[in-house]
This record gives C-alpha cells, structure tokens and sequence, in this order.
C-alpha cells in the first residue's frame, strides 16, 4: 500500500479496503481481495481467447468430481489384493489410473507412502497447500491454514494429538512436506477387526483425514 | 539432466537466499539429510514460475532430515521428508 492513498472525507470507512484498520471481508473463508483478483483474471482470461468459459467450467466440475471416495478405493484395494498394493508402492500413478479409470496425466506425480505399525506418516506442505487433488479431491481448510502447516513439522504429535491420533512414542513419524512437484497419499494401516469385511465396507471404512495421516482407523462398530 | 545423488548419499542443503520465488523451505536450509528416493527431473520452477521454460530440468529428490538436525532439539522417533530439487543440495562429506 503506497504511503499517499487517499482518506475519504468522512473518517468512517469501514470495509474500505483502504484502511489498514478496516476488517478483512471473507466470502467462504476467501478474502474479498483475493475474489476480486480471481473474477478480473477470469475475465481477462476469457477476453484474450487464453481460455474459454466452457474450458473453465469443464475443469471445475472435473475438481469437483474428485472426492476422498477415489483414494478409498484405492486403500480397500491395496488391503485386499497384496500384487495391487505392491504395484501402487513402486509406482502409484499408474496403478491408480488402471484401478479407477481415471487419466492423470495433467495432474502432478503421485506417491502412495504405507503406514505400518512402526511407522505413521502425515502429508503436509508448508510452502502453499499442495495436495493429492486428483484423488482426494479439494482440501480441508485445515490443510491450508498457516497453523497447520507450520505446527506439523515442528511439533508433530502435538498436532496429531489435537485430532485425536496419539502416536506411540516409539512409532516412528514422518512429516512428508509437499515442496515439489510430487503429492502424497498414505495408505493407512488396516484396522483390527476388518478380516471379513468385503471390498465395498471397507471402502466406507476409510476416511480423507486416514489418507492424509492426521488419523488413523478403528475397526467395525460392535 | 543426471541425477548426481543416490538413495543412501548423505546431502546438506544450501544455504542461499534468494527473494524470487523457489521451492525449497527456509526451515530446511542449510540441513543436512539423506537421499531417500530419486524422482526424476522436472522444469525448475525458479524459471517457470517467472514465463521460462525452466530447463535444465532439475533431478528431483525426496531428503530424509532428523528432527534434531532440524530444530535442534530432541523428539520421539520422527523423521521429516521434503522433495529438493538438485542445485539447491550439495555433498555431505
């Protein structure tokens, strides 16, 4: 903000964007500045023939689409079918194409990181909110928030205790910060008690919070 | 480009500081860590993020760092991994 902006006349110029006092206008959690900023873009983009209003509308409702569902099953499958997972390890993109039918060539690289019984990994990224968007659809606003992202690599079980998850001290935690150019997904560990439990329950089994890491699963109700 | 490092090699990050925009966390620099998994190369985002095409393509690694070589101070158990781009690692004799 330039020193020499102009006061309006009278004092009062709340939601005048302004005045360094003024309060910050949200929409859904999203600055009114940052809305503004979007829409001229948007526009601008539309007038110069860059894209075109249906390209925009068709990649919306595609990031729509995607939903924690894809990642469950891609957990059921892991769980069930011991060549499945082993190939979502070594490689997740394409495993995760053929499972769910889905291309993802225009999204960034995967990695599917295990959860075990020695070893719990949570995904995070501290640089912005990089996230798996491709299978696990848009993020929490948790994710994105500068508390989360600055607390989980500095005082992991704090954080992870927050949401209910204590890690045993002697089970080793991996903070995985997004930085680059590769998404995470956790493959959470396998609740006791789900043996007999078919493909399609333990779909419904497994939550996002499971496949980001800030949780882990319980068995069956009793 | 090759990758220069392998699963295993030990790594410290540099300590440079650039005001554009790039990748690698403030916290991590300087931090020595350990190869975990090599990842290929990809366009520098230093270049693309300002309309160039970001070649050479850096090698792109995933860096295991103790905690203690992080923040200086002790934790149960936990490890922190973050995905540096070659130029910004060097050997760890």
């Amino acid at each position: 903000m330039s020193a020499d902006h102009h006061h309006p006349p009278h004092g009062h110029a709340h939601g005048d964007a302004h005045d360094p006092h003024a309060p910050v206008n949200e929409a859904h959690g999203v600055r009114e500045d940052s809305v503004l900023l979007e829409r001229a873009l948007r526009e601008l983009l539309i007038e110069k023939k860059i894209v075109t209003a249906d390209d925009l509308r068709r990649q919306i409702e595609l990031t729509e689409s995607r939903t924690p569902e894809l990642g469950a099953k891609v957990v059921a499958r892991a769980w069930t079918d011991p060549q499945y997972k082993a190939r979502l390890l070594a490689d997740a993109r394409p495993a995760i194409e053929g499972l769910l039918g889905i291309d993802l060539n225009l999204t960034p690289e995967l990695t599917v990181v295990e959860n075990t019984a020695a070893r719990h990994h949570v995904i995070c990224c501290t640089l912005c909110s990089c996230y798996p968007r491709a299978v696990l659809g848009i993020p929490p606003a948790w994710y994105k928030s500068p508390e989360y992202r600055a607390r989980v690599v500095r005082e992991p079980r704090a954080v992870l205790a927050e949401f209910g998850t204590r890690v045993a001290d002697d089970v080793e935690i991996r903070v995985v910060d997004s930085t680059a150019d590769m998404r995470y997904i956790v493959l959470p560990l396998r609740p006791a008690g789900t043996e007999r439990m078919s493909e399609a329950e333990l779909i419904a089994l497994v939550t996002r919070d499971s496949m980001i890491g800030v949780s882990v699963l319980s068995g069956p109700p009793r | 480009m090759k990758p220069a490092f392998a699963p295993g090699d030990k790594v410290k990050v540099r300590t440079a500081d650039i005001a554009t925009h790039c990748r690698t966390p403030h916290y991590l620099r300087g931090k020595r860590g350990v190869i975990a998994r090599v990842f290929g190369a990809y366009p520098n985002p230093e270049q693309l993020a300002y309309h160039r095409l970001g070649v050479p393509h850096q090698p792109l690694y995933q860096v295991e760092f103790d905690y203690m070589e992080v923040w200086g101070r002790q934790a149960p158990a936990t490890v922190i991994t973050a995905d540096i781009f070659q130029h910004w690692l060097e050997r760890d004799h």
